[in-house]
């Protein structure tokens, strides 16, 4: 379009950038001044001199951190539950996607499991029968408790299945006919098929799993077996740093701001570096949420 | 190939997901029951006295529960609201933007917050906010402050929902820009001819293509206006904002985990899960309804 464009309208063009530019920057300020404190002395964050920039810039906070058995157990915990939550949340998906995605006709039962999940999706009980619930598995300080009560994501399976459903009913008819089972169907024609829907609810589940603290926080009751979201929250949030011994010391000399302010930016490091995969899947995830017929 | 097997096969695949969502939604629900009793934990569901409504009778007359209640409906449809009107005007000036890589990048600034746990932003916000933060540091070159943005009841309500709006209007404004994108680029063209003015195009183009899915959006919060964000206050609150701060969620932790009074809390949360119920079937219906819109 070579339409001769104003420059009135030119400039309003530029100054809509320049405020959206302003606005995009303001929204990181507060990651940058989390890491600059992390990163100066403790008298420069005590005498509130820290903004966006490191004061007597130093990598002690982080030294400390490396050398934090408690930090890097409850890190373990976290990685761990990511790593067997979400495979467990991917697999479950698949395995009650796709029977949902056939008619009623092939597999008789069919609407009343789907309104079973859907009922259970909407359905939110309460905190106290559901702790009461965990509570009488014998899961508490246990580290299933984290992963199996969340273990069936509904709304990834509804994702999943809408996606399966989409897909062109030839493929299908045609491994049929040679004679392919329920199971070889969804292993070489459906699942290969799927992978950006994979993609999408494997990383709902990364990052709900990292995230997550409360389940944490009420489902163990001994500290080291915190994931490392509940126990940045007692430390940071709750307020009660375990000071003892050669730590008490260790703490008087970084400043406690500079500490915690280490810490959160190494619990964001690891959606820093899937950040990229998440702003690509994540909004294909809400697209495919909000199917419209 | 016969039928049976394959029913058979989809049967064991389905099992798993079905044992599941019975262990941890249906069992919870059957444990709800204790909000008709006086329930002891010794004595368990089959031995705790039933006591009728009389939990939820206690429940209304309590005067916290009325303000915990009220301070909920309040700070999650103010979310709802800023949010909305946030994410639409981010998105429809965003549209406005002619160069793709800064939109791009624009982009990727602003999602950044919704990918991260409350527990991280609040322990951010807490630092920023403090008597000697980030954003006092600002104001008082401003000649304004200290002021202390966690403490007061009064402004707390407001702490919670422009950070809500922090967090969220990048993300939110995906699916506005999805419609903006889908406009057929003639439509501008047509308008520029005729001598449309910048404004114009945006208020008489952009905007009622948009409209569709500000209705979705809108219906599909209405199920949510008893969710106020758990996380995000209790990382955020403490006792002196309880007035103004304290939510269903939050209150039901405290009575009824912290305190041990299993059947009140259950009781109130017997009673949130029951209008929220209401609430979802509203929003799916008027969803259905005014955006023809399905789940499923």
């Amino acid at each position: 379009m070579f339409s001769a464009r104003s420059t009135s309208d030119r400039i309003v063009d530029y100054l809509i950038t320049l405020l959206l530019i302003f606005v995009g920057v303001s929204t990181l300020l507060p990651l940058v001044n989390t890491l600059a404190i992390s990163l100066s002395t403790k008298t420069a964050v005590s005498g509130g001199m820290v903004g966006l920039w490191p004061v007597g810039f130093n990598l002690d906070a982080y030294g400390y951190i490396l050398r934090d058995g408690s930090f890097w157990r409850a890190f373990g915990i976290s990685v761990l539950r990511v790593v067997i939550g979400a495979s467990l949340n991917v697999g479950l998906s698949i395995l009650t996607a796709f029977p949902l995605s056939r008619t009623d006709r092939a597999f008789r039962g069919r609407n009343l499991f789907m309104w079973l999940f859907v009922f259970g999706m909407i359905l939110n009980v309460g905190l106290v029968p559901w702790y009461l619930t965990i509570s009488n598995y014998n899961l508490i300080d246990n580290f299933w408790a984290l992963v199996l009560p969340g273990a069936i994501p509904i709304w990834s399976v509804i994702i999943l299945m809408n996606f399966f459903r989409n897909i062109p009913k030839e493929l299908d008819e045609a491994a049929r006919i040679d004679g392919a089972n329920p199971w070889q169907l969804l292993w070489s024609i459906y699942l290969p098929t799927s992978l950006p829907a994979l993609a999408t609810i494997t990383l709902f589940a990364i990052v709900g799993h990292w995230n997550s603290f409360f389940d944490g926080l009420i489902l163990m009751n001994d500290p080291a077996n915190y994931p490392l979201q509940t126990y940045i929250q007692q430390l940071v949030i709750a307020d009660r740093p375990a000071l003892h011994g050669g730590q008490a010391q260790m703490m008087a000399q970084l400043s406690n701001n500079t500490l915690n302010a280490a810490k959160l930016f190494v619990a964001m490091i690891p959606i820093l570096l899937i950040y990229p995969l998440l702003q690509r899947y994540f909004v294909r995830g809400i697209m495919l949420g909000a199917v419209k017929e | 190939m016969s039928k049976n097997t394959d029913r058979a096969a989809y049967y064991v695949m389905i099992l798993p997901g079905l044992l599941l969502l019975f262990a941890f939604t249906f069992v919870p629900l059957y444990y709800s029951i204790i909000a008709f009793q006086k329930f002891n934990p010794a004595l368990g569901v089959q031995g705790s006295p039933w006591v009728g409504l009389d939990n939820i009778l206690y429940m209304f007359s309590l005067r916290d529960a009325r303000q915990v209640f009220f301070n909920t409906v309040f700070i999650a449809s103010m979310k709802m609201v800023v949010v909305l009107l946030a994410a639409v005007t981010f998105a429809l000036l965003l549209n406005e933007v002619r160069f793709a890589r800064t939109q791009r990048t624009i982009q990727t600034m602003v999602y950044l917050p919704h990918f991260l746990s409350w527990v991280i932003l609040a322990g951010i916000l807490r630092t920023i906010l403090a008597r000697d933060g980030m954003l006092n540091d600002f104001l008082g070159v401003l000649g304004v402050g200290p002021v202390y943005f966690l403490g007061q009841p009064n402004l707390f309500p407001w702490v919670i929902i422009l950070s809500d709006v922090w967090k969220e209007f990048g993300f939110e404004a995906i699916v506005y820009l999805a419609a903006l994108t889908a406009i057929d680029p003639t439509l501008y063209e047509v308008a520029e001819l005729d001598g449309a003015s910048r404004f114009e195009k945006m208020r008489f183009i952009s905007v009622p293509s948009i409209a569709p899915v500000i209705v979705l959006v809108g219906c599909l919060s209405i199920g949510n206006v008893l969710n106020a964000g758990f996380d995000q206050i209790f990382n955020l609150y403490s006792p002196i904002v309880y007035a103004t701060g304290d939510i269903i969620d939050t209150y039901v932790y405290r009575i009824g985990l912290l305190q041990g009074q299993y059947s009140l809390g259950t009781a109130v949360g017997v009673f949130k899960t029951v209008v929220a119920l209401l609430l979802i079937g509203v929003s799916y219906w008027a969803a259905n309804r005014f955006a023809s819109y399905r789940i499923f």
